[in-house]
């Protein structure tokens, strides 16, 4: 993706023909507001015009009347132009609103259809960014862009029209200053533009500083540095100050000086028109008229150019979205809508012009390019030679080769990067694999439609990941609407023994979840995530043991929760607790990506291999540590007394 | 307040146009014109000069003592407050502040004088047209003023609303994989529209609001002018003013536009400048709990020796006692290991020391004096400490390590570096001791950082040293090494550690057990095995997870 500093690009067709894309949908409207804006500049293009009138015509001719016709049209032309810029502020920022709607579901509908391997390399901010401001940026284009640029270039050309009408020598006066203007201008907007990124960038470090103190005003205390912190503050507050007042002072002389050439126009119109009355004949109302024209003149002038910086940024913020809704979805999903087409209230299609895959229609689960039908899963899984590299390059699994029957355990067992993660991520469907295949009841998993297998499948992540929203939303996290019923919900609960905590809550079950769930313990969220599993009562259930310490009360009522998820399923189990193991039919043992020894605990110990050793290495470093990873710190200080005995056998044979 | 003189000039060169006038003076109005214009223009710059800048100046200063102000409060404060609410004080309420003090005043003053001077001269062509066309303009400062606020406050609802939206789909991305793997894509994206739904509807709002602003602005300064032009042209067709007090008239009226504009959004400035400066006088009100005694004593030399009498604590804002009549004494250069479960009062004890958390007078003693009767930095200085949070700077590595002693040479930092066994490390670093940590450096893995603030307090040299289980993320070996090279280059220092590690506390000269504030064991490792309660079973507790792993 491009950097986000370069916020100016230069004007691209193609871009701009695809933005005009979004306005299709509204062209009526956006139609509507140009014709608005045109009357718009004629309405206020009158009031000079009606003054020249008043004073020649009326005043100077001593007509009452006249002067009173006038006055009552130039109230009219007032009404009409409160009513017109309304109605142009409104369709306008109601079509930019609309748009940005668009544009947002769009991304984000992309977003959910994008392979898990894009998030690898991409960090979530910037693509937040291209959600949220880029998006921004685009509505600044449609909502104040260029609808009023036509205003501004209409109410320009109006103004020439009429100001030649009017006496064209006295407009080649006026205009003498134009060259002044735009020097003036373009030499203090750089020199702006300069400060302010000055600006920004000093305020960005001032506040930096201000948060790292605030976060560590304690070490900060404790080793007496507030003097010397106060001045480091001091100095970055100063240089903040200063960057200011270097601002402070081109405005200071921007303004003024932009006075002053208004008023060196006033002073020619004055000198020149003046000597015209004398000798031409041209009358005071024009004078008048015509000062008042030169300042409707300059005001459309500097607009546009602020437009075209909109115009800029517009380019480069566009080009980065395109670029993100154009990366290619993921294997499985192409050409189909992950969602039901709903269509916004006010009835615009939500789906993005010239971006086809969203426009195909949405198939039913599991109809979709021959993805396979199945009735209730029996759950067979079949790795099959299976390889892979992150990278396409490094084989982090290579010629996997396992089977796991119908209602099986088998515990996935080896020591930090061997590769058992990959093997669940694969499953998942996360990745595609470059060699072999995985199948499941028999089907590759490439001929099934991904979110019918991924609604087969259980999952339960080493660390839980707690949406905001509540307690009850959270446990029955996928289910449709209909099936996710409280009584549902607390059964699961329940069962996973996670009921207890839940119900201490107050709110119980409505209660929110907070900073994703950081103001539970690491017991309490693996708990829930047991409950999570057991809602979505899949067939096929694939669980990454959590490494964490929890007290021994929760100890007991993981291990019952556990033995609930896995009873009666299909479960692939990353297994680190000596007891999980025990348990399990089958061990699978990985090792640098291969699988090395199958058997049960009993069969693989007297193997006297790689598991012996394993567990051999687990047994001697007393805190469980192996393959480099940190300590688990030592449980048992951590603990008060009367530890179940399933507990201390807490081998964690390896962590990751 | 020149420029106000320029209609006076346009009004006797217009009466002069038609009195018959040569070339020559014409042009001499055109210079006067153009004079006043630069003479007023100079005048505005020098205004924006002072004005703004004293506010940049005012501002600057207002930020130092915010922040010279919150160094001076507990850590309890920052306990009970957000940062992000601190930091909107020091950022979002300041620059109110500021915007009030300097182009609020700016343009107080400019309305004033603008206003006061136009319709002075107004006043003086024809009282009774002026006092109709000033009518209007009122109305456009209440206009400004009435939906500056409205505006103001929708655009905050929307900001609030923009949050969320963000929030969402940093929550969507983050967890990228339970979205997947839980196939919950439609209903993600039925939140997420409903959450843009709300925001365009809000957003709609604030149009409906925001829309009406403009228009109705210049209806009513076009109603001034229109109002100016029928009456005054109403005037000059009854022979009671010239033509050129008739336009003088109208280029008054125009020049009260702007003023009037500004005097409805100087008001917005004024309530939200105000409201901010109460927020932040009350947080500078915020008395700091924590400070040195009006007459602190004059302690004797720096020894380490601890004494804890009786010592019962509850944390600001809580019932329940976190230490219970805790007693103890460390001898000067001794070590003392503090050991029991999570939230059993080991950091608690630590804390008090010095004086993060005030403890009651007279229960606390450094070298025989009550912490309380200390200078505060005195205090701190004969403390080094080595917290749990283990939290390093955007700054370089040698300056981390540094930072309590900034004036520290090479060879002492890198002698730290060694003592916590970071040196080798830190030359496999891009620039070593110079490579700068955080943002715009390298991120330190937990191990390092630990590693980095035991060499920060070995650093200090101070008698005491608190080593608040700072050494859980490191490995065995290179723990062994570090309490190895303590107890050999200690100096005599008073060492007060906590840990979780049997290993780690085994070698202290005496053991404190806690449990739930209260201190229940006291002595060697031996004497406390020998006394079989409970540091022993904690420890048989280990042994026997050994054996049973073994089997």
């Amino acid at each position: 993706m491009s950097h986000d500093d370069d916020s100016f690009r230069g004007y691209d067709h193609r871009l701009m023909g695809r933005l005009m894309g979004y306005l299709t949908p509204y062209r009526a409207q956006v139609a509507f507001a140009v014709l608005v804006v045109l009357a718009d500049s004629v309405v206020g293009l009158a009031g000079p015009y009606l003054t020249k009138e008043a004073i020649d015509n009326g005043i100077r001719h001593h007509d009452g009347v006249h002067l009173h016709y006038v006055a009552i049209l130039y109230l009219a032309m007032l009404g009409i132009g409160v009513g017109l810029g309304y109605l142009h502020s409104q369709v306008m920022q109601r079509v930019g609103q609309s748009i940005m709607l668009d544009l947002r579901l769009a991304l984000f509908r992309h977003l959910q259809r994008l392979p898990v391997s894009f998030f690898d390399k991409n960090p979530i901010g910037r693509v937040m960014t291209r959600v949220t401001n880029d998006v921004d940026t685009l509505n600044e284009l449609f909502t104040a862009g260029m609808v009023s640029a036509v205003g501004d270039v209409f109410t320009v050309i109006g103004v020439v029209i009429a100001m030649v009408h009017l006496n064209a020598e006295l407009l080649a006066v006026a205009f003498s200053v134009l060259p002044l203007i735009v020097i003036v201008t373009l030499v203090f907007r750089a020199r702006v533009r300069r400060s302010f990124r000055d600006i920004r960038t000093r305020l960005a470090r001032l506040n930096a500083y201000l948060n790292e103190n605030l976060t560590g005003i304690n070490t900060i205390q404790l080793l007496n540095r507030e003097e010397r912190n106060a001045e480091g503050f001091r100095e970055r507050n100063a240089g903040h100050r200063d960057a200011n007042l270097q601002a402070v002072f081109y405005h200071a002389l921007f303004f003024p000086s932009m006075e002053l050439v208004g008023a060196v126009a006033v002073s020619l119109i004055v000198w020149y028109g003046g000597r015209q009355v004398m000798w031409t004949g041209i009358t005071l109302g024009t004078l008048v008229a015509f000062l008042q024209y030169t300042q409707r003149f300059f005001r459309p002038i500097a607009d546009l150019s602020e437009k075209y910086n909109t115009l800029q940024q517009a380019m480069a913020s566009s080009e980065r979205v395109f670029e993100l809704l154009d990366t290619p979805v993921a294997a499985g999903l192409e050409g189909r809508a992950p969602v039901i087409a709903a269509s916004g209230a006010n009835g615009a299609p939500h789906i993005a012009p010239r971006a086809a895959p969203t426009d195909a229609p949405v198939a039913p689960p599991g109809e979709t390019q021959g993805a396979a039908r199945l009735p209730a899963s029996k759950g067979r899984i079949e790795f099959d030679g299976v390889g892979f590299a992150y990278d396409g390059e490094h084989r982090v699994v290579e010629g996997v080769t396992f089977t796991i029957e119908p209602g099986e355990r088998v515990a996935l067992v080896g020591p930090t990067g061997s590769g058992k993660s990959t093997l669940i991520n694969l499953l998942l469907r996360f990745y595609e694999p470059q060699q072999g295949e995985i199948r499941v009841d028999g089907v590759p998993l490439r001929d099934w439609d991904p979110y019918e297998l991924r609604r087969r499948i259980g999952v339960v992540p080493q660390d839980v990941f707690l949406f905001s929203g509540s307690i009850a939303g959270n446990v029955g996290l996928g289910l449709e609407p209909g099936d996710a019923s409280r009584e549902r919900i607390v059964r699961a609960a329940r069962d996973a023994h996670a009921d207890e905590f839940i119900e201490r809550l107050p709110g119980g079950y409505d209660a929110q979840v907070r900073e994703r769930g950081a103001t539970f313990s690491a017991g309490q969220r693996q708990l829930l995530s047991f409950a999570r599993a057991l809602a979505r009562d899949a067939g096929i259930l694939v669980l990454d043991e959590a490494t964490s310490a929890v007290d021994t009360r929760t100890e007991s009522l993981i291990q019952r929760g556990l033995n609930e998820l896995l009873r009666s399923r299909t479960s692939l189990v990353i297994a680190h607790r000596l007891s999980t193991i025990l348990d399990a039919d089958r061990v699978v043992v990985l090792h640098h990506g291969r699988v090395r020894e199958t058997g049960t605990h009993a069969e693989l110990l007297a193997l006297r291999g790689i598991y012996a050793r394993l567990y051999e290495l687990s047994c001697l470093s007393g805190s469980g540590r192996m393959t480099g990873r940190k300590p688990v710190r030592s449980a048992m200080l951590e603990r008060d007394g009367g530890v179940p005995e399933t507990q201390v056998v807490d081998t964690r044979m390896h962590m990751d | 307040m020149f420029a106000l003189a320029q209609p006076q000039y346009l009004s006797r060169a217009v009466d002069d146009l038609y009195k018959g006038v040569t070339a020559a003076k014409l042009g001499q109005y055109a210079v006067i014109l153009f004079l006043i214009s630069l003479v007023g223009g100079t005048f505005k710059y020098f205004m924006r000069q002072t004005i703004i800048a004293i506010s940049r100046h005012m501002e600057y200063d207002l930020r130092n003592e915010l922040f010279e102000h919150l160094l001076t409060l507990p850590v309890s404060y920052f306990q009970r407050r957000t940062t992000g609410d601190l930091m909107s004080r020091a950022t979002n309420d300041l620059a109110a502040v500021r915007m009030m003090l300097g182009p609020g005043f700016m343009y107080l003053v400019n309305t004033v004088v603008v206003a006061v001077l136009a319709i002075g001269f107004m006043l003086a062509i024809s009282p009774r047209i002026t006092l109709y066309a000033v009518l209007p303009l009122p109305l456009v400062s209440l206009t400004v003023w009435f939906f500056g606020d409205r505006i103001h406050r929708g655009f905050e609802g929307i900001q609030a609303q923009f949050s969320a939206l963000s929030a969402r789909v940093q929550e969507n991305l983050a967890g990228v994989r339970v979205v997947r793997a839980f196939a919950i894509e439609e209903s993600e994206i039925e939140l997420f529209r409903a959450l843009n739904v709300e925001y365009r509807d809000r957003n709609h709002r604030l149009i409906r609001a925001s829309g009406l602003f403009h228009p109705v602005l210049t209806f009513f300064s076009g109603l001034a002018a229109l109002l100016g032009l029928y009456l005054g042209g109403r005037e000059v067709l009854a022979g009671r003013i010239t033509l050129g007090q008739f336009v003088a008239f109208i280029v008054y009226l125009a020049m009260l536009n702007w003023p009037v504009y500004a005097l409805g959004w100087v008001i917005n400035l004024f309530q939200r400048g105000t409201a901010s400066y109460a927020r932040i006088v009350q947080l500078l009100d915020v008395a700091p709990e924590i400070t040195s005694p009006a007459h602190p004593v004059t302690p004797g030399p720096a020894r380490g020796e601890i004494e804890f009498r009786h010592v019962t604590f509850r944390y600001p804002g809580t019932t329940e006692p976190a230490l219970r009549d805790v007693s103890f004494r460390v001898p000067a250069g001794s070590t003392a290991a503090l050991v029991g479960h999570t939230g059993c009062g080991k950091s608690t004890v630590l804390s008090l020391l010095p004086r993060v958390f005030d403890p009651e007078p007279g229960t606390v003693f450094l070298d025989g004096v009550d912490v309380r009767e200390f200078d505060l930095h005195e205090l701190r200085r004969r403390i080094a400490s080595a917290t749990q949070d283990h939290v390093l700077f955007s700054e370089t590595v040698a300056a981390n390590i540094a930072y309590g002693a900034p004036d520290a040479g090479a060879a002492a930092i890198e002698q730290a570096a060694a003592r916590a066994r970071l040196d080798e490390e830190i030359l496999r670093f891009p620039k070593g001791y110079e490579t700068m940590v955080g943002e715009r450096g390298i991120t330190l893995s937990g191990g390092q950082r630990q590693r980095a603030c035991i060499a920060r307090a070995l650093l200090l040299g101070s008698p005491v040293l608190l080593l608040d289980d700072c050494l859980s993320s490191v490995d065995t070996d290179t723990e062994e090494g570090i309490l190895r090279g303590l107890r050999e280059h200690g100096h005599g220092r008073t060492t007060l550690l906590v840990s979780h590690r049997v290993s780690t506390v085994r070698d202290a000269d005496v053991i404190l057990v806690l449990e739930d504030g209260a201190l229940v064991e006291r002595g060697r490792h031996d004497e406390l095995i020998a006394l079989g309660g409970r540091y022993a079973r904690l420890v048989r507790e280990q042994q026997l997870e050994e054996e049973i792993e073994a089997s």
